[in-house]
């Protein structure tokens, strides 16, 4: 980890902007750990950083942009040129332009403690003691487990800071640390896997026993699992699908792909989109999402943001350029890929509202439905644009309000419009993960089962 | 304003980090004891260009350097890497892989590595970094062009170019010295049609291990004709099926297939992890007769080829199954040292930043000698995939998905109806027994195979072929 104070950085790569040029620059620094242990042993460590600038040039409309790995002075003044020779090959539009203090203006920044300094002063050999205590723990509990596909824990501490040539400024850090296994069980020819994990802002959120109990009943209970033939019914996703199912209908709320007619929203603002029972909004300035953070990629602050209130689509998640040319308010949506990209559009902290049950209370009401554990091909066989939606799907039967057989090799489809406004209930069970999206028990009415 | 000619505009032959260094590296990294010590160097450098809603958006450049280091110490690897190439910088890194590694001891190696290092001939024609910007807009505006001419319905096409340069350094306490130089560029395009049906999109997006020549074999028009052409002929989509049914792969769709219902359960991590269903069977028959697996990390100029892998083992073809019979697992150079035997040439890693791996590369199928238009005659009733998105396999079940991004019914032994988009489902080893036919022609398709979090660039191939029984999850009823 470098000791280069990394606002002042970025003050000096703005402050570098001529007559009629804007400049933006993004440095980002990590400090990780990466930590594996398989079979009772530490089998990998990594301690290490990442640095990186990202820079962003806007001359006459054009814009460029370049990146560097490193916050060395001298590869920094590089970083600008290159990215003053790009905007000089790109296309105007009068819609670029970086964040103003107007738009700063638009919110207040909230005010999140997102950093732990409890989690620097864990020492290695502490983290290696709870990966080894979690590897054994999987393993003892239950005989049925044959293994332990890899037990991991990692963290991070990481620092971004936004300067450009309007006097922008915004600087933000955060921790994060989250530890998981992978378990292997089953006898002869037969295996069955799962997964368990937990995440936090500082060590003692994670709780080994925990993560193991929960690798082990999701491993178990798919022991015996077939394929079913195939129908229709009532779909039930765990917490971890309703997130991943979020992360692909998450781009229908982009006013970039609105505005370039690619959103199944498109033209549907007021409209039903849902069931009336479904609420969803991006909301950073919740510190319990791990996508919390005070300001966006562009240095506006974040705020929450309605985006489906009792079935119907409030609107579009916008940067400053899509708000420009849509005429419409940012609302602080900028999203960056680390230092590598410019700043898109995109969710943060993305989550339906919790409903009244919980995850058992839901199952013991429903008299026929297939619950998904996980699903596989979610990129493959899901499409933000047409709206197509088919993936693999593991899970458990239920039957007259409990569940019954385990059921692998199947597929589950419908199409995203379909599956809103399809959806019955939403869990009160709200799980925050990894990421830019939260999981919920959630259930379908009816999805098509591929099977036998 | 005129192009700005990169000032690495050509191949550049000086050293990324003095060999003298590396030696000094190597023995700081080994002083409080392990049994191996590897750095890693890189400097790679890209740049992007990208045409969207008929502009060109953005150009973008990047640069990265930096080393890695691990050390092996028992069962257990420490590595630390650093952007700091300075041999003070270096060492620093060194120690914290060897404090990583958990030594206790104080030895003194010494490391005897060869004066020059080993390198392949770069047979690169043009780089991509030293070809103006503004042609490489020219071939962004082709591309739209030729796509919005296939027809009205074409709402919105975007066309992305892409280069990279990656030049890397592998020293190791084996007295491995060696440097590759590696050139890829790639051009994407996808078109979205609209009609009664809704939006559909189409995308063709070859890359080849190749400089600037990438476009004397690849017209960007015909990139271009093939996405939108997708695009529009979904507009007619059916629902596709649902439930078991006999599968046609055209020659390069489904050697993705391979990829995920057999390629990552043949690599030795997940096998000395008894995480693969094929732990144990070598020399047994795992797939029908006729089918020959081979990843080959030389094969021609296709996007998972290289000279040497990211431990600085030479690339070279692996035979995995031979007519039906598993042969090996692919191998990298840690897990081989431990087992051994020699590496397969298989060791990948994203980036300096992170730990090699077992990946594949190029993996293909060989053709049979079935014509590929009898094959379909001979199928009453089907689905034939003409392009995939992508897929997934859970190795220690063998089950896998891959989504059908392009697909037609079969009926009566004819292509009929065009399918939505949907995802097929096997188990690997029953679907490997499942293969009834294998065509005489091949084509290959490039795609990004991710694992434990790193993306590596690999390829493909596979002749036509029927799998007589697979689970397509569509929606028809």
């Amino acid at each position: 980890m470098s000791d280069v104070d990394l606002l002042a950085l970025c003050r000096r790569v703005a402050a570098d902007s001529r007559p009629g040029e804007q400049i933006e620059a993004y440095g980002v620094r990590t400090s990780e750990t990466d930590l594996d242990v398989f079979d009772g042993h530490v089998e990998s460590l990594s301690v290490a950083g990442i640095d990186g600038v990202g820079v962003r040039v806007i001359v006459d409309g054009r814009q460029g942009f370049a990146w560097a790995g490193s916050l060395d002075e001298a590869v920094v003044r590089d970083t600008i040129r290159d990215a003053r020779d790009n905007a000089a090959f790109a296309e105007p539009d009068e819609h670029n332009g970086l964040a103003t203090p107007a738009d700063v203006a638009t919110a207040e920044a909230p005010d999140l403690d997102l950093w732990r300094e409890s989690l620097l002063a864990v020492d290695t050999d502490a983290k290696i003691e709870f990966t080894l205590a979690l590897d054994s723990a999987v393993r003892a509990a239950d005989q049925r487990i044959r293994g332990v596909e890899a037990a991991n824990y990692g963290d991070g501490a990481i620092e971004r800071a936004l300067v450009n040539s309007h006097g922008v400024e915004a600087y933000s850090r955060r921790t994060i640390c989250s530890a998981s296994a992978y378990a292997l069980a089953g006898e002869g020819d037969e295996t069955q896997t799962g997964y368990g994990f937990a995440a936090g802002r500082e060590f003692s959120d994670l709780d080994a026993d925990a993560i193991a109990a929960m690798a082990i009943d999701r491993t178990v209970r798919m022991l015996g699992a077939r394929q079913v033939a195939g129908r229709r019914l009532p779909v039930v996703f765990d917490p971890l699908v309703t997130a991943s199912f979020l992360g692909v209908l998450s781009a229908a709320f982009n006013a970039e792909s609105m505005l370039k007619g690619r959103s199944l929203f498109q033209d549907r603002v007021g409209e039903v989109v849902g069931a009336p029972i479904v609420q969803i909004a991006d909301d950073p300035t919740d510190p319990a999402m791990f996508g919390a953070t005070s300001h966006d990629g562009e240095g506006v602050p974040c705020r929450r943001n309605r985006l489906v209130i009792d079935g119907v689509l409030q609107g579009f998640l916008h940067n400053t350029y899509t708000a420009r040319r849509a005429g419409a308010a940012t609302t602080g949506s900028a999203a960056r890929g680390g230092f590598k990209s410019t700043p898109g559009v995109g969710v943060k902290a993305l989550s339906f509202a919790p409903g009244r049950r919980d995850q058992a209370e839901i199952i013991a009401a429903l008299d026929d439905a297939l619950y998904v554990q996980s699903v596989s091909g979610i990129h493959s066989g899901t499409n933000p644009i047409s709206g197509d939606f088919s993936v693999g799907a593991e899970g458990l039967l239920v039957r007259a309000g409990a569940f019954a057989e385990p059921v692998r090799e199947v597929t589950i489809a419908s199409t995203l419009p379909r599956m809103l406004t399809d959806i019955v209930e939403v869990g009160a069970d709200l799980v925050h993960l990894p990421g830019s999206t939260a999981g919920l028990t959630l259930v379908i009415g009816e999805m098509t089962l591929s099977g036998s | 304003m005129e192009p700005v000619t990169d000032r690495l505009a050509t191949s550049d032959a000086s050293p990324l980090v003095p060999r003298e260094a590396l030696d000094a590296v190597l023995v700081a990294a080994l002083r409080s004891g392990g049994e191996f010590a590897e750095v890693f160097v890189e400097d790679r450098r890209s740049g992007s260009a990208r045409l969207d809603d008929r502009r060109v958006e953005e150009l973008v450049s990047g640069r990265e350097r930096g080393a890695g280091i691990r050390v092996v110490n028992g069962d257990t690897v420490g590595f630390a890497h650093t952007a700091d190439l300075t041999v003070s910088g270096l060492e620093h890194a060194a120690a914290a892989a060897a404090a990583a590694a958990r030594g206790a001891g104080t030895a003194t190696r010494t490391i005897a590595l060869p004066d020059a290092p080993r390198a392949p001939d770069n047979d690169v024609i043009v780089f991509p970094d030293t070809v103006a910007k503004s042609r490489k807009i020219e071939l962004l505006r082709q591309a739209d062009d030729a796509a919005r001419s296939e027809g009205d319905a074409i709402r919105s096409v975007s066309a992305s170019y892409a280069e990279a340069r990656r030049r890397i350094v592998v020293a190791n306490s084996d007295g491995l010295y060696a440097t590759d130089e590696r050139v890829r560029t790639r051009f994407a395009v996808q078109a979205v049609a609209a009609g009664d049906t809704g939006m559909h999109t189409g995308l063709e997006a070859p890359g080849r291990t190749m400089g600037f020549e990438f476009f004397d074999e690849f017209a960007v028009a015909d990139i271009a004709r093939k996405a939108a052409t997708q695009a529009l002929t979904l507009v007619e989509s059916v629902p596709a099926p649902s439930g078991k049914v006999p599968v046609v792969l055209r020659r390069g769709a489904g050697g993705v297939l391979f990829h995920e219902a057999c390629g990552h359960g043949l690599e030795a991590d997940l096998i000395q992890r008894d995480a693969s269903v094929f732990v144990g069977k070598v020399g047994e028959t795992v797939a029908a007769p006729g089918v020959t697996l081979i990843d080959d990390g030389t094969f021609g100029r296709e996007w998972g080829t290289f000279a040497i892998d990211d431990e600085g083992q030479p690339a070279r073809p692996n035979t995995l199954i031979d007519n039906g019979v598993l042969t090996d697992y692919m191998w990298d150079l840690v897990r081989a040292r431990k087992a051994g035997r020699a590496s397969s040439g298989n060791g990948r890693r994203e980036t300096y930043q992170v730990l090699p791996m077992v990946r594949m590369t190029n993996t293909y199928l060989a053709a049979g000698d079935a014509d590929a238009d009898a094959i379909i005659a001979d199928t009453d009733f089907g689905v034939y995939c003409v392009q995939l998105g992508g897929g997934q396999v859970n190795t220690a079940t063998g089950d896998f998905v891959f989504g059908v991004t392009e697909g037609y019914l079969i009926e009566r032994g004819r292509i009929t109806r065009p399918i939505r988009p949907a995802q097929l489902i096997g188990n690997g080893p029953a679907a490997l027994h499942d293969i009834d036919a294998i065509g005489n022609d091949f084509a290959t398709w490039t795609g990004t195979c991710g694992k434990r979090g790193q993306s590596v660039p690999v390829s493909s191939g596979q002749p036509t072929l029927r799998i007589q029984n697979l689970t397509i999850g569509g929606t028809a009823a």
